[in-house]
């Protein structure tokens, strides 16, 4: 059976175990960031579209997202060098402290060899403008559950824009899905429906192919 | 029937019977509203039952729709589990961090007494209040979170995904404690005036799980607790879609389901007919930004897809209208479905 096909499989049966066997063969034989490109990226890609058809649902999204970036991390710890090279990049969720969709953002970001931090849940407008200022952020995931929160995204927007900080900003989450002008009414450069588009967003915003 | 000739619960049980009646209902399904009604904050608002059973009759007042919403706000249920509620100027109380930290935290757990948890009692005396005021004339709406639904704000979503896989001795505990919590909690409703309970269930949408999972776990979980729900109920996947369970919710006792715009609303009638009545399915999301026309068009559509047989209700998809929708909106909802509901429906 095609690797990818078998991992795809691993992946959505939660077997850890055969997950692992996959891709510490897989680093192996075809070498660490080839597996990553080949095989990890074109699988969450799948998966991530099934969702898009309704072939599956969010929860196997979320396990098999957060089990690939868990293997991912066996063979492309954080400070690999193989690590994609990248601007300073931070997600954080607005607001709110049940959010799913940041941890599937998460996931598919660094099982795709990206690295980024994590600014928290339940963040004001002015925590994040002190956390960009920390940390040099230069791509700010925004991920939101309440049609407030996604509104709120213009008063940051404009925050950043005052205190002269050039930074990419690009939203996720339910409301934006549910009206497709939103993210352009409150100022984001960019909005991803699902993870993997969140991930093509930022190859394109570092000059890389989606 | 060429006029309007029935009560507002008359009209809403005549649909559930799946006939026509002399118009298609609206449910609104309007919360905070009540608030801008009574020139008080949102905090302010829910703060008392007088305010919000007040509230309520003005909002009926207004827009002229089919029932009252004795709903509060979505955390109220996990605010009388010790979490904390957390309130805005223009939106919903939201969920502040999640109560269960770790899953052994759940043998702990402890069913709140209904009539002893403040936030609880405030909804039931305003459920008393709101009968002694509308009598028959329309349905009163309880709310319940489902036992399965629940612990996403009990425990934070990524942490109940990973109990429902991986934890299976633990989730049973967790359900087991909901649904005895749910069932009293519905109950206690439907004893201090409500009509019906909706019964939200977003978990088991296939937005969220797969059919196979929902039939393990959310199918029988909802068969089990509406058996014990004295009186009717409405299904509600707020947002999430749900065309291919529809059989399998018709299977859990329920009578309604509420459906999302991501869903065609033909296709969905199609899938209910006979069966469940269809709730639904306007974008309360984009509504904040729609003219009257728009809002005109949108209702027009929903009542030809849909209204033809009974069997429907015309609603938000979510199950709450946002704050930011203005007056005007929804204004012209209420007009659009008042002058092309009537049976027989003669919009295509």
């Amino acid at each position: 059976m095609d690797i990818g096909l078998k991992f795809e499989q691993a992946l959505l049966s939660l077997d850890r175990v055969a997950a692992r066997e996959i891709v510490l063969d897989g680093a192996k034989s075809m070498g660490a960031i080839e597996f990553v490109n080949e095989v990890a990226v074109p699988v969450l890609v799948k998966i991530g579209h099934g969702w898009e058809e309704g072939t599956y649902a969010l929860a196997q999204i979320y396990m098999s997202g957060s089990i690939c970036e868990e293997m991912i991390d066996l063979i492309m710890p954080p400070a690999d060098p193989d690590r994609i090279k990248q601007p300073e990049m931070a997600i954080v969720v607005l607001e709110d402290f049940h959010v799913l969709g940041e941890r599937i953002v998460y996931s598919v970001l660094r099982a795709s060899g990206y690295e980024l931090q994590e600014f928290g849940h339940g963040c004001k407008v002015e925590d994040v403008i002190e956390k960009v200022k920390q940390h040099g952020t230069k791509i700010l995931l925004v991920s939101v559950l309440m049609l407030r929160s996604a509104l709120l995204i213009s008063d940051l927007v404009k925050r950043l824009r005052e205190e002269g900080l050039d930074v990419k900003v690009i939203v996720g989450g339910a409301p934006f899905r549910f009206d497709h002008k939103l993210w352009q009414e409150v100022g984001a450069d960019a909005m991803g429906m699902d993870g993997m588009e969140a991930r093509d967003i930022i190859t394109k915003i570092i000059g890389g192919e989606a | 029937m060429s006029s309007e000739s029935m009560t507002s619960l008359q009209r809403v049980l005549t649909t559930l019977g799946h006939q026509e009646p002399d118009r298609v209902p609206l449910f609104l399904l309007l919360s905070m509203h009540g608030a801008r009604e009574l020139g008080l904050s949102i905090e302010q608002y829910f703060s008392k039952a007088e305010y919000v059973a007040e509230g309520q009759m003005k909002l009926r007042a207004k827009y002229r729709d089919d029932c009252i919403y004795s709903f509060f706000y979505t955390p109220i249920e996990v605010e009388a589990w010790g979490g904390e509620v957390i309130y805005f100027e223009d939106g919903p109380p939201n969920a502040g961090r999640p109560i269960v930290l770790d899953p052994k935290q759940i043998s702990d757990l402890q069913v709140p007494d209904i009539h002893d948890t403040a936030c609880l009692a405030k909804v039931l005396k305003a459920t008393e209040l709101l009968k002694a005021e509308i009598k028959d004339e329309a349905p009163i709406i309880g709310v319940v979170v489902s036992p399965f639904s629940l612990p996403v704000m009990q425990m934070g979503f990524p942490a109940y995904i990973r109990l429902m896989y991986e934890n299976r001795e633990m989730f049973d505990r967790l359900m087991q404690l909901n649904e005895d919590f749910c069932v009293a909690w519905a109950n206690a409703q439907l004893e201090a005036g409500a009509t019906a309970i909706c019964y939200f269930d977003p978990v088991s949408s296939t937005t969220i799980t797969t059919r196979d999972m929902y039939l393990q776990t959310g199918f029988k979980i909802a068969q089990q607790t509406i058996a014990r729900i004295k009186g009717p109920t409405a299904t509600h996947m707020a947002s999430g879609n749900c065309l291919p369970i529809v059989d399998d919710i018709a299977q859990t006792g329920t009578a309604v389901i509420g459906t999302s715009v991501m869903e065609d609303l033909a296709e969905m009638k199609a899938a209910c007919r006979g069966k469940l009545t269809v709730l639904g399915n306007m974008n309360a999301i984009e509504m904040r930004n729609w003219t009257p026309a728009e809002a005109e068009a949108v209702v027009k559509e929903a009542i030809a897809k849909a209204g033809p047989g009974g069997g429907f209700i015309l609603s938000d998809n979510h199950g709450e209208i946002p704050w930011q929708v203005p007056d005007e909106v929804l204004l012209a909802i209420s007009d659009a479905v008042h002058q092309w509901g009537r049976y027989p429906i003669g919009v295509s």
